[in-house]
């Protein structure tokens, strides 16, 4: 855990210094929104729709986050530098994952809010401690096969291709989870303010199966 | 009495990259506290036999003991006992020289005092605080240095430690790379003899195999030249 903090005190200090990945992330959720805006030629939205959108959304703007997660250190040597420390490797998983999903929880913090302005009919307020449920389950998803598909990713010349091409159809359970728990929580007329049992279900079971997979296979993505 | 093992020894080391032979039944023992000059030609195989010692690169064949741990799988055992120095510096460029050492630090569980130590043993102390992107090479030369010693390794891998280096700056890191480290070293140079003057043992390669290991003084000229003609 202490080799996982001082790797990811080093990672928030670089994105601090750069700005290069949660801006552009927040950049591209706006302009989706309001792509989606005026591609819908409706006012509003809601419901299952609304969740969709949504999911997609923070889907392709995490991916963004998740091709760059290993740049900095397959570029300048931080692969070697981290290897040369008697250190357990798996701190390395477990700050990448750490990082993503701080950087999915501040792109939210905008892009919700944002969303709830251009596109969402109901009101935000009654959904919130559902849907911060929600998305926090859905953001460890993203963050635990983010960091996985990005490590393999890295070590190849078509990274920004095979991350897409591998994270998607593994994070397919997860977003269907995510959208259908979300749905509720954005009608109109009878919202709930909690999300249906079973999907979150889904989606903490799939949270823990795939970081136990990811802990037990990261060691063998770092050998050369 | 029981022998020290030597703080190398490597049996039949052989390394592919796809159907090219980067290292070819490479056979050497390197005592602790000596030095090992590596000479060869670019592509040789001289910084593949520095990623394998460091335990970056997996040997396909043969054996490889360091500090009498065999590599890869007891590279936990003697990683923090290793110090690299490889052409890339290994440093995050938007960070400063201060805050890569003291990550590095961090890693190595190494006090904030050892880093000052380095940066002041290479006079880099005033320049620190600038991100690594806006320092000269020589510079960030000099940064690489200190952080492969931060942790005061007892092997030092290094390849062309001295590139980029003005007398000045070299005559800076001597002391912490220099033959005075006291340190087991492995090194490469683009200058064969000035890695001759500094080593005990020579190992010449010409498309990774070993061409000549022997003391630096039985090589003569002629061999010499022709590992690079």
């Amino acid at each position: 855990m202490r080799t996982a903090l001082i790797v990811l005190r080093k990672d928030l200090r670089l994105e601090l210094r750069t700005f290069e990945t949660v801006p552009a992330m927040v950049l591209f959720s706006l302009v989706t929104f309001v792509i989606f805006h005026f591609g819908f030629n409706r006012a509003t939205i809601d419901g299952q729709l609304a969740a969709g959108v949504l999911t997609a959304t923070l889907l392709f703007a995490a991916m963004l986050g998740i091709n760059r997660l290993f740049v900095a250190e397959r570029e300048q040597g931080g692969f070697d530098a981290f290897l040369l420390a008697p250190v357990d490797r798996s701190a390395m998983l477990v700050a990448k994952a750490a990082g993503l999903f701080t950087f999915l929880a501040l792109l939210e913090v905008i892009a919700i809010p944002a969303f709830g302005l251009f596109l969402l009919g109901p009101s935000l307020g009654p959904a919130l401690p559902g849907l911060i449920l929600v998305l926090a389950l859905a953001d460890l998803a993203l963050a635990v096969i983010g960091t996985l598909v990005s490590a393999i990713a890295v070590q190849t010349r078509a990274r920004d291709l095979i991350g897409p091409v591998i994270g998607l159809p593994l994070l397919i359970p997860a977003l269907i989870a995510t959208a259908r728990a979300m749905g509720p929580l954005l009608r109109s007329a009878h919202a709930s303010s909690a999300p249906p049992g079973k999907w979150l279900a889904i989606l903490a079971l799939y949270d823990l199966v795939f970081a136990l997979l990811a802990y037990a296979v990261f060691d063998f993505l770092l050998e050369d | 009495m029981v022998d020290e093992p030597p703080a190398i020894e490597l049996r039949g080391l052989a390394r592919y990259f796809g159907e090219r032979t980067a290292l070819r039944d490479v056979s050497v023992r390197v005592p602790a506290g000596a030095t090992l000059a590596v000479l060869g030609r670019n592509g040789a195989g001289k910084s593949t036999l520095l990623r394998i010692l460091a335990a970056l690169l997996r040997p396909h064949a043969g054996d490889v003991l360091v500090f009498g741990e065999p590599l890869p799988r007891r590279a936990f055992a003697v990683r923090g006992k290793l110090g690299l120095l490889a052409h890339e510096p290994l440093l995050y460029r938007e960070l400063t020289g201060r805050e890569n050492l003291e990550y590095h630090a961090r890693l190595h569980r190494v006090g904030r005092e050892r880093v000052e130590q380095v940066l002041q043993a290479v006079n880099m102390e005033r320049r620190a605080d600038e991100p690594v992107r806006l320092l000269s090479r020589g510079m960030v030369q000099r940064l690489a240095v200190c952080r492969s010693v931060l942790h005061e390794p007892q092997l030092l891998l290094l390849d062309e430690p001295r590139a980029n280096l003005d007398p000045a700056a070299s005559d800076l890191v001597e002391p912490l790379i220099g033959r005075a480290s006291g340190c087991t070293r492995v090194l490469t140079s683009h200058d064969p003899r000035a890695a001759l003057a500094e080593a005990d043992l020579v190992l010449t390669l010409k498309d990774g195999r070993v061409v000549y290991l022997g003391e630096p003084g039985a090589l003569s000229d002629s061999e010499l030249e022709g590992l690079y003609a």
